[in-house]
């Protein structure tokens, strides 16, 4: 098909408006996948991580609040709750596990966590998998001034085996206001990619007992991780109604995924506006093409008389045109898996970084054929403008000779 | 001006069927070129095909004004199988519109225009796109290569929309004009003269009945425009097709057995050309 051959023709003689063309839409593109697959996978990972629990029990505040602050260690700490809740909590017939956890206190901005040695025993991050150390690690011991780092935690820190180090005060870094207590890392637990890669876990009275913490509040912890017993269905209903409803001082988060899915819902608008934005780049990037093929008709107004006198009718130099359109945006969809990779590399490592959630970039997505059929469907449609006046340029007068 | 039949072969326009006796004895002295068509048949007036029969042809735009201004208005014009005729045209006299109403690319208010036996004022666009690629070449003042391909890729489009593209013939007409060794060169590479060589080694790539030149030595010096002129006209006698060009200098026409003004061709009643 000579049709071929003069698109062929053409992108090679206007190589530079092709490749400029074809680098938008491959930023479109990209984009646009990239927007679609991380919206999608960081919802769907985001409401899985759970660290193995079923829900937090903490001081009267929002679920949301309590999760964000236990499960993924973000927020501040909504309160204290005391021993007796703890100790009522690990002994209601309903929960399987309670682990006590106490916050307050960093080391240059990553989170130290005071739990019990329940950690190291009975819970499972992911379902059959228990914290394990990277080699020569071992756990700490309770009253001691040790710590395990998360293997995330550990590398930015450049924290080893045997390194020591004074913590501060308070969840954000203040060089200020360092505790005189010095911590050494007796183990680095391997990635699990959650939230726990992040975090310094020490012995629960550290955090309690630490110089300059409210000696009252010193059996207090900031809320409970808690398991459900899996014999009864109807634990968590029954916890809900113990805690929430007829209780009015503490919050039973129950349950975690489906606390951080409303959160989702909440913030859906931005998600509609970045899906937005994105079409609209690809509207840009599309009409691009169209502006920069329409710009040089004046140009090739002589070259399609040519062609028109040498024989070819009028549907062929339209066909080029559309033909043209379409396949530079086939030629940018190319480029735009490799800018969909960068930017979903950039993402999930900032996203890693800021919650040590690992999103899992190379997941196939039905987005990643429907947008490249869709684009360069799109683009094809723009060059039916240019196309058009194609079609109708006089060849009598665009050949008349040039003075 | 159409001269005194009787005593020069150049002499071809022949009004109202007069001094028909006279222009075997011409055809053979005037035409040097092949076809040298036997002259038993052109006296028996058999085989002499038209390749282009024109009958009151008329074309006429409107100005800005309003004003319809006629163009074109032939009554008649005949042009055989491999004749040769140099047409005298100044610029503004209408004569690239008469080409290009007997390219199919301009369409007449009247009249009727054969192409190789076939009528083409009443085909489909389509049609006409078709028979131009078939019977047609074309030479352009300003050569019209497609500056994106190379000399062969020239020859070789034009071929695709004719009867398909044969690169063994591409390359013995690229030969011809003598440019073998510029085959993959773009046209801005060569040199003007080099360019309207591969418009004419273009215009014979699907072995055409006609070939039009408009001024195709309009943009060369004096030496290439002769050296032009001799290589289209021998190549269109090698090929078997006949050639009309137009132009007003008279350098190029004194070359030609045959010439026609287009002035009085288009008002005088009858023009026949050999």
């Amino acid at each position: 098909m000579i049709v071929f051959f003069i698109v062929y023709k053409s992108l090679k003689q206007y190589a530079v408006s092709t490749l400029v063309s074809a680098v938008a839409i491959a930023l479109a593109g990209g984009l646009l996948m990239a927007v679609w697959v991380m919206r999608q996978e960081s919802n769907k990972t985001f409401t899985s991580v759970t660290g193995g629990f079923d829900a937090v029990l903490g001081a009267r505040s929002s679920k949301l609040q309590l999760v964000l602050n236990a499960i993924f260690h973000l927020e501040d700490s909504p309160g204290n709750i005391g021993p007796a809740d703890v100790e009522q909590a690990k002994n209601n017939p309903n929960i399987e596990l309670a682990l006590p956890i106490a916050v307050g206190d960093n080391f240059k901005g990553y989170r130290l966590i005071g739990t019990t040695e329940d950690l190291f025993d009975r819970v499972e991050y992911a379902p059959g998998k228990k914290y394990s150390f990277q080699s020569g690690g071992k756990r700490f011991t309770e009253g001691e001034k040790e710590a395990v780092v998360g293997s995330f935690a550990a590398k930015q820190l450049g924290l080893e085996l045997g390194d020591t180090f004074h913590p501060f005060h308070g969840l954000q870094y203040d060089e200020t206001k360092q505790h005189a207590e010095t911590y050494r890392v007796v183990g680095i637990f391997e990635p699990t990619s959650t939230p726990a890669d992040r975090v310094i876990w020490i012995p629960l009275q550290g955090i309690q007992k630490m110089s300059g913490h409210d000696p009252k509040a010193a059996t207090d912890v900031s809320a409970v991780l808690i398991k459900l017993k899996q014999s009864n269905p109807m634990s968590g209903f029954q916890l809900d109604m113990l805690y929430n409803r007829r209780g009015n001082r503490l919050t039973f988060a129950w349950p975690i995924g489906s606390i951080l899915a409303k959160l989702f819902d909440k913030i859906a608008w931005f998600d509609k506006i970045l899906a937005f934005v994105s079409y609209l780049i690809v509207v840009v990037a599309s009409a691009s093409i169209l502006a920069s093929i329409y710009n040089s008709m004046n140009e090739r107004r002589r070259e399609i008389a040519i062609l028109r006198a040498l024989g070819a009718r009028r549907i062929t130099v339209f066909g080029a045109f559309v033909l043209e359109s379409a396949a530079i945006a086939a030629i940018g969809m190319v480029f735009a898996f490799g800018i969909y990779t960068i930017i979903v590399i950039v993402a999930s490592s900032i996203i890693r970084e800021q919650t040590g959630v690992v999103i899992n970039p190379a997941e196939f997505h039905p987005v990643m054929v429907v947008a490249p059929l869709g684009i360069v469907g799109l683009a094809a449609l723009c060059g039916v403008f240019p196309a058009i006046k194609a079609y109708r340029t006089d060849v009598a007068s665009s050949m008349a000779p040039q003075s | 001006m159409i001269e005194d039949s009787s005593t020069s072969y150049r002499a071809t326009a022949v009004r109202n069927g007069a001094a028909v006796e006279n222009f075997a004895v011409d055809l053979d002295r005037g035409l040097g070129n092949p076809p040298r068509l036997p002259e038993i048949m052109i006296k028996a007036n058999v085989n002499l095909t038209a390749v282009l029969e024109i009958k009151q042809l008329r074309k006429s735009y409107r100005t800005p004004e309003g004003e319809v201004k006629p163009v074109v208005s032939i009554d008649e014009f005949e042009l055989h199988a491999g004749a040769q005729l140099g047409l005298r045209g100044e610029s503004g006299s209408g004569k690239t519109t008469f080409l290009n109403l007997i390219a199919g690319i301009v369409k007449p208010d009247g009249g009727s225009i054969a192409l190789h036996g076939q009528e083409i004022t009443s085909l489909s666009e389509g049609r006409r796109d078709r028979l131009r690629a078939t019977v047609l070449g074309c030479v352009y003042q300003s050569f019209n290569l497609l500056q994106g391909y190379t000399c062969l890729e020239n020859v070789l489009l034009a071929m695709a929309f004719g009867p398909g593209q044969e690169k063994a013939f591409a390359t013995t007409l690229l030969e011809r004009v003598g440019l073998s060794h510029r085959l993959s060169y773009y046209p801005r590479q060569l040199s003007v003269g080099q360019q309207q060589r591969v418009a004419v080694a273009r215009a014979l790539a699907n072995r055409p009945k006609l070939v039009l030149a408009d001024e195709p030595t309009g943009n060369l010096d004096p030496v290439h425009a002769s050296e032009t002129l001799t290589l289209l006209r021998e190549a269109c006698a090698e090929q078997g097709a006949a050639l009309l060009l137009v132009s007003h200098d008279e350098g190029i026409l004194s070359a030609f057995d045959n010439v026609a003004d287009f002035r009085e061709l288009n008002c005088i009643q009858y023009v026949k050309v050999l």
